[in-house]
């Protein structure tokens, strides 16, 4: 049981989808116009990642390798529809604001990036509270969003007057540029804390593993992956360049031990040929 | 006639796919880092969202609804969307080897690009002709194009200005998106 707490941990805060690893971003900034459907969107979503995990994870052994991808969408996909079907029947009002986002969740690189890094490998029980902890994570980031767009955009939360009557609702937070700014926002706010995210180069990576996919990039279709990936060559550029700096200074003040290194790495080198 | 310019006009920019209706969103923030790699990005979408809508139609209309299958269209499309941009990788490998070194290594970027789906399905919902879906279509990635090219040279420029630490990083390139967002509000008294 143990494992399957820590999963809820790591998705609710220390790889939450949203605002460490910044994934998904379409309807993060696309339905956030009010908490409420931050709220239906998370727990959509969350519907369809718990489901699917359980599914890829029940078929890990008997999915072949080769078209890993393709099944995994049409899993994705299959969950997509039946959720879709659900909210249109049932909640109607839900679907009205949602739109064509509730289809798109197939193509939120959250699902596909869990599918790929954690429900391939891992047994049915952790992929499952892998999705809960993922999903709920997602939900919490959209609904605060939501909330703070709401709260300026309009002066209501979840729908009920909060703000006193004088107050002028900047109309803005509810239209789209609203969405960049909040988000801006936010970042920034993770940037000063020095909080850990996928995009901010000064706080410590996010894992030993960094890249929430799990790193098959050639083989890899989702978009915000090759972002991350090239986010993580920078990263390893700058580390190099600073590498580089600092063998030049101590050639500069040691040169006998940098040319003791030098042959050291030659050997290396030749070590290597054989 | 002018209907078809209007739709194209209204999808380009007064409902731009990026930033009004935030479809697209990850590569236009993660490939928009040179101006090269941008336009690139953008022609590859514009030809296969366009290319995509032109299959998806006569799938929907003449396969899937006489069958009584329209709650499928999500899991057709995509998958469709998936077979397609490999198809078009591989055909433009044998027959034009320019274009594919132009466009090559984004095509397979694009199959999760949510636009191509997003647009497949918009056409479906309101109930464009095969004419109308591929207008729409080209408007659409047409818009995708305008805004990722815009946003790469921002950014060429961002670089080598100094910005406060706090804001490094995504913080102003999610700002400098909210102000292109903007601009983009007042192309609304277009129609």
């Amino acid at each position: 049981m143990n494992k399957c707490t820590e999963r809820l941990y790591n998705g609710l805060v220390k790889e939450n989808p949203t605002l460490v690893l910044m994934l998904g971003m379409c309807p993060t900034l696309a339905v956030t116009t009010s908490a409420i459907n931050g709220l239906g969107m998370g727990l959509s979503t969350t519907a369809v990642l718990i489901m699917s995990n359980m599914m890829i994870s029940a078929l890990r052994k008997i999915i072949p390798d080769k078209v890993r991808m393709p099944s995994f969408i049409v899993i994705v996909a299959s969950f997509v529809t039946i959720v879709d079907l659900l909210i249109q029947g049932y909640l109607p009002s839900l679907n009205e604001s949602l739109g064509i986002y509730i289809p798109l969740i197939v193509v939120n690189c959250i699902i596909l990036g869990r599918a790929e890094a954690y429900a391939s490998k891992n047994p049915v029980l952790p992929s499952i509270f892998d999705g809960i902890g993922m999903g709920l994570g997602f939900t919490i980031a959209l609904t605060i969003i939501g909330l703070i767009r709401e709260l300026l955009g309009a002066g209501t939360a979840f729908g009920f007057s909060v703000m006193p009557a004088a107050y002028e609702p900047f109309s803005i937070f509810v239209m789209a540029p609203g969405a960049f700014f909040v988000l801006a926002i936010l970042t920034a706010i993770q940037n000063k804390l020095k909080l850990r995210s996928a995009t901010n180069g000064d706080a410590p990576a996010v894992n030993a593993e960094p890249l929430a996919c799990g790193g098959r990039c050639d083989e890899c279709i989702g978009n915000v992956c090759t972002a991350n990936r090239m986010i993580l060559e920078e990263q390893a550029d700058e580390k190099a360049a600073i590498k580089e700096d600092a063998k030049a200074v101590a050639k500069k003040a040691f040169p006998e031990a940098s040319s003791a290194v030098a042959s050291d790495s030659a050997s290396d080198q030749k070590g290597g040929d054989k | 006639m002018k209907e078809l310019i209007l739709l194209l006009i209204g999808a380009a920019l007064v409902n731009n796919v990026v930033l009004s209706q935030f479809l697209g969103i990850c590569p236009f923030l993660g490939v928009s880092k040179k101006t090269d790699t941008a336009v690139g990005m953008g022609s590859a979408v514009i030809f296969v969202v366009t290319v995509a809508a032109a299959v998806a139609y006569p799938i929907h209309t003449f396969i899937l609804v006489p069958l009584g299958l329209g709650y499928m269209d999500t899991l057709v499309f995509i998958a469709v969307i998936a077979a397609l941009v490999q198809l078009v990788e591989m055909i433009l490998k044998k027959f034009i080897p320019s274009l594919y070194k132009a466009l090559g290594v984004y095509l397979p970027l694009i199959t999760t690009n949510c636009c191509v789906l997003g647009v497949a399905l918009t056409n479906v919902q309101d109930g464009h002709n095969f004419i109308q879906s591929i207008i729409y279509a080209l408007g659409t990635s047409i818009g995708f194009f305008i805004s990722i090219v815009l946003m790469s040279g921002i950014r060429e420029k961002i670089e080598e200005n100094d910005i406060p630490h706090v804001l490094k990083g995504s913080p102003i390139l999610l700002i400098t998106a909210g102000l292109m967002a903007m601009a983009f509000c007042g192309f609304a008294g277009l129609i």
